[in-house]
């Protein structure tokens, strides 16, 4: 807990983390305060924001603001859960390689290097439009898939830096394993420095999920905020004038991205003393 | 043989191994989820129908377009050797015409409204960023924040967000399309004029993105700079500030260029969605169009044209960045020393 009391004489990380909290618990609340079916229609199409529904309903009339609590709830798990992937692979890879060294280092790199220039989004659409059904664990599977690179090269230049400091070649010659090397003496030192990559790697996990929603890709029998901004450009909603309709998750989307950013910068801002102007 | 032609010869071998094992994934994914990507499309659109020979039709008309009746190393092979001779096949929706033809149709579109977009927006938002690490006070406290905000929303929220208030509310600008309906193609001042028109509000979501984005990234790259031990010793020695500056800002700009390569393909996909809010007739609203469609050809043609461009423009920026950076020229010649 003392990290979280350094980071707390951080404004820039609490501000994101207020927002990004009250987000999160709005989504997830309010379903259990309006238990009512999102696919149901329940008005008609493009009914203004009133009384009865908040944020007024879709083009199948359905309500708004339960479409957009629950499509938050899903962007949020598929952002967690590419995230979680894309960061346990990108640990693994950076610290093996920089750990290791030698070929094994070489040839990782080069791996690592060739799928950060294939552009993910690609391999993104190329995936999504073969399946025949395309759940939020599978859309979330192949975001976290494409996306480590990043992740593997930062963690494999820290770990590169560390190998041959005092501390490890002491535990070294004590006889500890690999393993219990990396975990003892280097993860501790990248530790910040991963929780920042998984926060940054959420955020484009999002937004990797809204693209490829928009695109038509989205997961199926669920709602998120990129396939509610799919449906309303697809049922011409900002031609109609209906602002109710992608307005608000457009707003949830640049919100959860710019709280992540916000909390990353006040990380990097207290582990980086360099960048205390 | 020069350092400079070394690093070069090097870095082209390597893409040359990136884009083989690009155009390999580009082939070989949708083979590889199902057996083949004939089953999926057509049990998809034969959802429904009925007569039995039409859709026996079309399964043996997709798999002949796939060559699916020869192995898999053969059917690369094939694909590849179409790709030499630039021939992507045919498309299914829009039938008969060729790929090539519907790709060039929409690849200049793209190309114009992106290339300026992502040069413009990075040069502005590295000037701003140096200024705002530089001059601090009102620079650094109001506008970054402000541009924090703005970075972290994508390109396609702007470009909603402009859609409503700009075209939509107030009418200023076209809600879509790349130029009026009523203008007539050709080499005109009223056609181009059109063009400018249609082009504004997309590419000002690009741009205005951009340059949050890049100006965050300099400013915290020449913060660093700024603090590091050459600036201090510098100052101790009585160097002019604005010569100081100058090498501040130069060893700044190098991550950015990185920094502009590695999130190449990134920024090209968050584009190709804009273009689809503004239903702009480039390469993003035809993906976006073969995908509902299910016209496969066309899909994989779009995603390797991204491919390729992505991989290009990381190459240039790299071939740039060995010409920039002194670092790379000196630690070539070691290299030959040794």
């Amino acid at each position: 807990m003392s990290a979280f009391r350094i980071l707390s004489k951080s404004p820039k990380f609490i501000i994101g983390f207020i927002i990004f909290g009250l987000i999160l618990m709005a989504s997830l609340i309010y379903p259990f305060v309006n238990t009512a079916d999102p696919f149901e229609m329940l008005g008609s199409a493009f009914q203004a924001p009133d009384k009865t529904f908040l944020l007024g309903t879709d083009n199948f009339g359905r309500d708004m603001l339960l479409e957009l609590a629950l499509g938050t709830r899903t962007s949020l798990l598929v952002g967690v859960l590419s995230g979680v992937i894309a960061t346990v692979i990108g640990l693994s890879i950076g610290l093996f390689s920089g750990y290791v060294g030698g070929w094994i280092d070489e040839g990782l790199t080069a791996f690592t290097n060739i799928f950060m220039v294939i552009p993910s989004f690609v391999i993104l659409i190329l995936i999504s439009v073969s399946v025949e059904t395309r759940s939020l664990f599978l859309t979330a599977g192949i975001i976290g898939l494409t996306s480590w690179p990043w992740t593997a090269r930062a963690v494999r230049a820290q770990t590169a830096s560390l190998r041959n400091r005092d501390h490890i070649m002491i535990a070294k010659l004590t006889g500890f394993n690999t393993l219990r090397i990396i975990r003892t003496e280097i993860l501790p030192y990248i530790a910040s420095y991963v929780v920042m990559a998984f926060i940054i790697q959420l955020a484009s996990g999002i937004l990797s999920e809204a693209s490829v929603s928009m695109l038509g890709l989205g997961p199926y029998n669920t709602l998120s905020l990129g396939i509610l901004l799919n449906w309303a450009l697809m049922f011409e909603a900002p031609r109609v004038g209906a602002w109710w309709t992608f307005l608000p998750s457009a707003g949830a989307i640049g919100m959860i991205t710019f709280s992540l950013y916000l909390m990353n910068l006040g990380m990097d801002e207290i582990f980086n003393p360099k960048l205390r102007s | 043989m020069s350092s400079y032609q070394k690093y070069f010869l090097r870095k082209l071998m390597w893409y040359a191994v990136t884009l083989t094992v690009a155009v390999f994934l580009n082939f070989y994914l949708p083979r590889l989820v199902r057996g083949n990507p004939v089953d999926t499309i057509v049990g998809r659109i034969a959802k429904g129908m009925t007569d039995t020979d039409a859709i026996k039709n079309m399964y043996d008309n997709f798999y002949r377009e796939f060559n699916l009746d020869k192995p898999i190393w053969q059917q690369f092979l094939l694909y590849v050797g179409g790709l030499l001779h630039f021939d992507l096949g045919t498309s299914f929706t829009m039938y008969p015409r060729k790929i090539n033809d519907i790709l060039s149709s929409a690849l200049p579109w793209t190309i114009g409204l992106q290339l300026p977009a992502i040069i413009l927006g990075w040069l502005i938002g590295n000037i701003l960023g140096a200024f705002a690490a530089y001059k601090k006070g009102i620079f650094d406290k109001i506008i970054f924040p402000a541009t924090l905000f703005i970075s972290s929303i994508p390109f396609f929220i702007l470009s909603i967000i402009l859609l409503y208030v700009f075209a939509i509310t107030l009418k200023w600008f076209p809600s879509g399309g790349g130029y009026g309906y009523t203008v007539i193609p050709e080499m005109s001042f009223g056609f181009f004029k059109s063009i400018l028109y249609h082009h504004f509000l997309p590419f000002m979501s690009i741009v205005l993105i951009m340059i949050g984005g890049q100006g965050i990234g300099m400013r915290e790259m020449a913060l660093y700079e700024l603090n590091a031990d050459y600036v201090k010793y510098a100052k101790l020695m009585g160097i002019r500030e604005s010569k100081i500056i100058k090498y501040v800002f130069r060893n700044a700009m190098l991550p950015q260029i990185t920094g502009l390569a590695m999130s190449l393909g990134t920024m090209i996909a968050g584009a190709l969605i804009t273009e689809i809010v503004f239903n702009y007739p480039g390469l993003g609203t035809l993906l976006f169009r073969s995908i509902r469609s299910l016209d496969y050809p066309l899909i994989s043609a779009c995603t390797l044209l991204i491919t390729l461009t992505v991989l290009l423009a990381n190459f240039l920026v790299d071939i740039l960045y060995g010409i920039i950076d002194p670092r790379i020229k000196a630690s070539q010649s070691e290299e030959v020393n040794r």
